[in-house]
């Protein structure tokens, strides 16, 4: 009874883990431009599908790893450069529905550039189960774990402790008010489109070994990640962190408790309670402002 | 002169807010821009921050043309603004908020300067690991000047400073505008309370839908017939 909650629990924190780095993707660049990226999903796919593709070239894993950021990232700046940027003075509506165009032709580029196989990578240090007072985890859950927990502390520190993130926070806060003491905000738009597009290749490649990735795996991913967002409150990143970690674990009891024909139904199903009762999420703004 | 303007127009889609701006700011003076709501006082001061498009004229500053130079751009040059409506980092600290108005500069001196911003404001150095939008309107407003302060300027744009706030506070406010011309600083200010504003200036602006009506010594302005009927009450 006990050991298979557990295990549920297991795989409900590991897919978990992804969907809070997506989420933050999501916040990051919903705080620098009030946009939704509908492509966050296909980052996650490039970091998972470039690095298997280089492994199975015969690639060293950590090269491969380190290239497929480095695409990853450099797919996002080309999108904000040559999609977003050109549109900057458009509505957010419109610039949402950008990010849906963009995000349908990466997945079609990378029908076309890898193929519509699944495509998998070794787990990262062996497949011997761990026993957990009779469930078992896989050492590549704690990989995952690691990974998100060290990717989020790198961030807190990025956002609190460097000028650069310091004023990227701003902007998010008073855009004018950043203008004003000369913070770059093209600069930042960038940066945040970087760094999402990092965030999510970095998900993509530790997941991969336990769930496969093929040209559309970033549909789901995505989706998922963007309900982590807005159960957390769309814009506040340890919301997003907390948001993921609820999605995931409630999507591994329904599929364990109920059917796992309902675990992408989950996601759903909190994103439309969120949205019917508490609209600004877990920890949607809070009125510190005063006018 | 330290900032010249000519011809300065600018327009929100089909209607023109600056219908030809002529004014000058020499190095040291404090200049003050008084006018009704709507007048164009802040689009005035949006333009010359670079945060509002302008449609003809140009801006010179030092002699250079900053016309179509970018806000951040404008802030290394030393143009730094308190705008209107505070609008302080709500969300992060006091400290942050002044370091982030050093966000052009590097450096140590920062540390230095942020410590003599604590000596000008105490209360900001009491407060200074507060969310900046816990403070009081006078409390954001000294945060603002303070911020805008932290990046050297060498023209500082202060937007209605006395906005909002009770005329014990008001009052103080302009005390420290005052002092910041005493020290050389060069500043801009826009004010509604066009009687206060006019006092301490060397010299002003009256500013009409868009076109100053007036420009003179601020004693002179002060007597001025038309000045004191619009906008002194007198």
């Amino acid at each position: 009874m006990f050991a298979a909650f557990l295990q549920y629990l297991f795989s409900g924190l590991t897919s978990g883990a992804i969907y809070a780095l997506a989420g933050l993707g999501f916040a990051i660049i919903y705080n620098s431009s009030h946009v939704i990226n509908f492509a966050q999903g296909e980052f996650i796919m490039i970091g998972g599908m470039a690095t298997a593709t280089m492994v199975a070239a015969g690639l060293p894993l950590p090269l491969a790893i380190a290239l497929s950021m480095l695409a990853s990232m450099m797919v996002g700046v080309a999108l904000e450069k040559f999609a977003i940027e050109p549109a900057r003075n458009s509505d957010v509506v419109t610039i949402i529905i950008i990010t849906i165009g963009a995000s349908i032709f990466l997945r079609g580029a990378a029908q076309i550039l890898w193929d519509k196989e699944f495509h998998s990578l070794p787990a990262f240090s062996g497949e011997t189960p761990i026993g957990v007072f009779g469930a078992t985890l896989m050492p590549q859950s704690l990989w995952v774990f690691g990974v998100s927990g060290a990717v989020i502390v790198a961030l807190w520190w990025f956002f609190n402790r460097t000028m650069f993130g310091k004023a990227m926070l701003g902007t998010s806060h008073n855009r004018l008010a950043a203008q004003l003491v000369g913070v770059g905000v093209k600069k930042v738009l960038l940066a945040s489109f970087a760094l999402s597009a990092l965030l999510g290749a970095v998900g993509g490649v530790v997941v991969t070994p336990i769930t496969f990735t093929n040209y559309e795996a970033g549909i789901m991913l995505g989706l998922k990640g963007f309900s982590a967002a807005v159960l957390g409150g769309l814009g506040n990143g340890g919301g997003a962190i907390v948001g993921g970690l609820i999605v995931g674990i409630a999507e591994a009891l329904a599929s364990g408790y109920l059917s796992s024909a309902y675990k992408d139904a989950i996601a759903f199903i909190i994103i439309l309670f969120v949205l019917f009762f508490m609209p600004n999420g877990l920890f949607g703004k809070r009125g510190t402002d005063r006018v | 002169m330290l900032l010249e303007i000519s011809g300065l127009t600018s327009h929100y889609g089909r209607i023109q807010a600056l219908k030809g701006i002529d004014l000058q700011i020499r190095e040291g003076e404090l200049v003050a821009l008084v006018g009704a709501n709507g007048a164009g006082k802040t689009t005035l001061l949006r333009c010359m921050s670079g945060v509002q498009p302008i449609t003809g004229g140009t801006i010179k500053f030092d002699g250079k043309d900053i016309s179509k130079m970018s806000p951040e751009h404008r802030v290394g040059l030393g143009i730094c603004q308190s705008p209107e409506g505070r609008q302080v980092f709500g969300p992060m600290s006091v400290e942050d908020n002044l370091r982030l108005g050093a966000y052009r500069r590097h450096g140590p001196n920062i540390k230095a300067d942020m410590d003599r911003m604590y000596e000008m404001f105490p209360i900001l150095h009491k407060k200074r690991e507060l969310p900046a939008g816990t403070l009081s309107g006078g409390q954001q407003q000294m945060l603002a000047i303070a911020r805008a302060l932290m990046g050297h300027p060498r023209v500082l744009l202060l937007d209605e400073p006395s906005m909002g706030l009770a005329p014990l506070l008001v009052a103080e406010i302009f005390k420290i505008v005052e002092a910041l011309k005493e020290n050389g600083t060069t500043i801009f200010l826009v004010e509604q309370n066009a009687y206060a504003a006019l006092a301490i200036a060397d010299r002003g602006y009256v500013l009409e839908t868009g076109s100053v009506v007036l420009s003179d010594d601020g004693a002179k302005l002060l007597t001025n017939e038309k000045v004191k009927e619009a906008y002194l009450g007198l």
